[in-house]
């Protein structure tokens, strides 16, 4: 005869709890991307999915030039977003943290992040309309006379990183800034005791203990934008591929099912690749 | 002198950083109110017209419901698998117990154009047709993590003494969640169930992905960018921007300005 233990009923009931949500996950986000994953060794042939296996998606992507161009403009767009957002970013947090009085730093802190509540969509679309042919900028550019024809800024590289920027800046202004408060004021008391001016005091306390704060903010940066479907779409259009509009179209016009999958796990993999590269640097806080 | 320079400097960079952030904003409401067919400058005056065109506008009038419904539900299944979840991760000892947390807020690490294509991969697979109902099973995925990570953070030792309490009095397992857990975490649940309807409320990739006819706000207003630059897509913006704000106001002065005076 087995005994039943208070701590078998116990036990038998915190599954009950969390059985609900784990099953959950496990039925819509592990099994279906265990799927996928499968589905990238298929093959489309005609109109039919075949499930024979064998790695010729991904022989494709690295024969075909075109998946290539979308790989590294993925990653040459997200790196430079991700650098300037942080080199943007920084200032403005520090400024909040250090020049605005104490009382009002939170109403400076949510002003400064509160059009990140503006739809997704018409975040990209606000920024057509300043870098249309006949938006805000090329207009004020013509009324003072610094160009005589509108210069062409949608529909470029730069319109998406300007769009994705603006995004992202405030972003990492809310993340560095909760890391610049939570400094002990006793590290730069210490500092200047010891003799280091502001900038020695910046450069060799503040900034080293920031940099795990940048680090994680700079790895959310990398992921969002590098799997984002939108901005690139709206704001760069269809000059310069990034690798989420090159997955749409293997889901639109060519249904091309298996491709996409096959698609979607190199994007995973170089989001992977980025977690390995700046793991030691992120502190990823737990309860 | 130099402490006079370098404060305005700091300032003049504070005024550029706001003014780079506010302009899209501001261009968007500025030129809904236009008077005109372009929401391009030069502005020639208010007019109602374009906030009228929406209202009218059935299709749209229709995603919003459709959207607010599918935030609505997904975020109330949400935080209750998620409060669930961290009740029982944070008041029992169970095997595995850092692979379950680590399996439940693995989806917050992949980009949602995965999710969704895994997602739509297997309902195709299965001959499951796509509906609000999709999407919303999207929507849960992706902010479940979200609930369960703020609810679980939220549950303090501390708070295992008054259940113990409770229990001594001889109330049962689920009256203690019921009648003191839930109630003390209520600030952390109604900050998840807020911050999950705002993320269910702007996402587009899943939902354009899953639906088919009856379709959520961001994806129709999608649908209407093809038109190109129209003052009727400001007018709709505007209105997103407007009750983001109006959810976030909420947040911010029932929840956040209340545990931040305790």
């Amino acid at each position: 005869m087995t005994v039943i233990t208070l701590e078998d009923v116990d036990r038998r009931r915190a599954w009950g709890f969390v059985a609900p949500a784990l099953l959950w996950i496990i039925a819509f986000f592990v099994a279906p991307f265990v799927f996928m994953a499968a589905m990238s060794l298929w093959k489309r042939e005609g109109r039919e999915i075949v499930r024979v296996w064998s790695l010729d998606n991904y022989l494709r992507f690295f024969s075909e030039s075109a998946f290539l161009k979308g790989l590294t403009n993925s990653v040459e767009i997200t790196l430079t977003v991700t650098v300037l957002s942080v080199l943007l970013a920084y200032p403005l947090a520090w400024i909040i943290a250090e020049r605005v009085p104490r009382r009002f730093q939170r109403m400076a802190l949510i002003l400064a992040i509160l059009p990140f509540w503006t739809s997704y969509v018409v975040r990209s679309y606000s920024w057509l309309l300043v870098l249309s042919k006949n938006g805000v900028i090329n207009q004020a550019l013509m009324g003072l006379g610094v160009v005589a024809e509108p210069i062409e800024i949608a529909s470029t590289r730069s319109a998406t990183v300007l769009g994705f920027v603006h995004f992202f800046v405030m972003l990492l202004t809310l993340t560095i800034y909760s890391n610049l408060i939570q400094l002990s004021p006793n590290y730069r008391r210490a500092a200047a005791d010891l003799g280091a001016n502001a900038f020695q005091t910046f450069w060799h306390v503040v900034l080293p203990l920031t940099l795990p704060g940048i680090m994680t903010g700079a790895f959310l940066t990398f992921v969002l934008c590098i799997g984002d479907y939108v901005t690139p779409q709206i704001l760069g259009g269809n000059n310069e591929l990034v690798l989420p509009q090159i997955i749409m179209l293997q889901l639109g016009r060519r249904a091309d099912f298996p491709m996409a999958a096959a698609l979607s796990i190199i994007l995973m993999l170089v989001v992977t690749l980025a977690y390995v590269l700046c793991a030691r640097w992120l502190k990823i806080e737990r309860a | 002198m130099r402490r006079l320079f370098l404060s305005s400097l700091s300032w003049t960079y504070l005024v550029g950083a706001y003014a780079f952030i506010f302009l899209p904003v501001v261009v968007l409401v500025l030129f809904s109110f236009q008077d005109g067919r372009l929401p391009v400058p030069p502005f020639n005056g208010f007019s109602k017209q374009w906030y009228e065109a929406v209202f009218a506008d059935r299709k749209l009038m229709a995603a919003l419901g459709n959207s607010l419904l599918v935030a609505l539900a997904s975020s109330i299944v949400a935080c209750l698998l998620g409060f669930l979840a961290a009740y029982g991760l944070a008041r029992y000892r169970l095997p595995a117990s850092a692979l379950q947390r680590g399996l439940l807020i693995a989806p917050m690490t992949v980009s949602y154009l995965i999710i969704a294509l895994g997602l739509l991969a297997v309902l195709n697979a299965l001959n499951v047709p796509l509906s609000l109902m999709t999407v919303g099973i999207g929507h849960v995925v992706i902010n479940l993590p979200l609930c369960f990570a703020i609810i679980y953070a939220s549950m303090g030792d501390h708070h295992i003494n008054i259940e113990r309490a409770a229990r001594d009095l001889g109330a049962n397992d689920f009256k203690v969640m019921v009648l003191v857990t839930a109630p003390m975490l209520m600030p952390s649940i109604l900050a998840a169930f807020f911050l999950s309807v705002t993320f269910s409320w702007d996402e587009f990739i899943i939902a354009f992905l899953l639906s088919r006819f009856d379709v959520t706000l961001p994806v129709e207003i999608w649908s209407m960018l093809r038109s190109g630059l129209n003052p009727k897509t400001n007018a709709v913006g505007s209105l997103v921007f407007l009750v983001s704000v109006a959810l976030l106001l909420i947040l911010e002065l029932f929840l956040f300005g209340r545990t931040r005076k305790q």
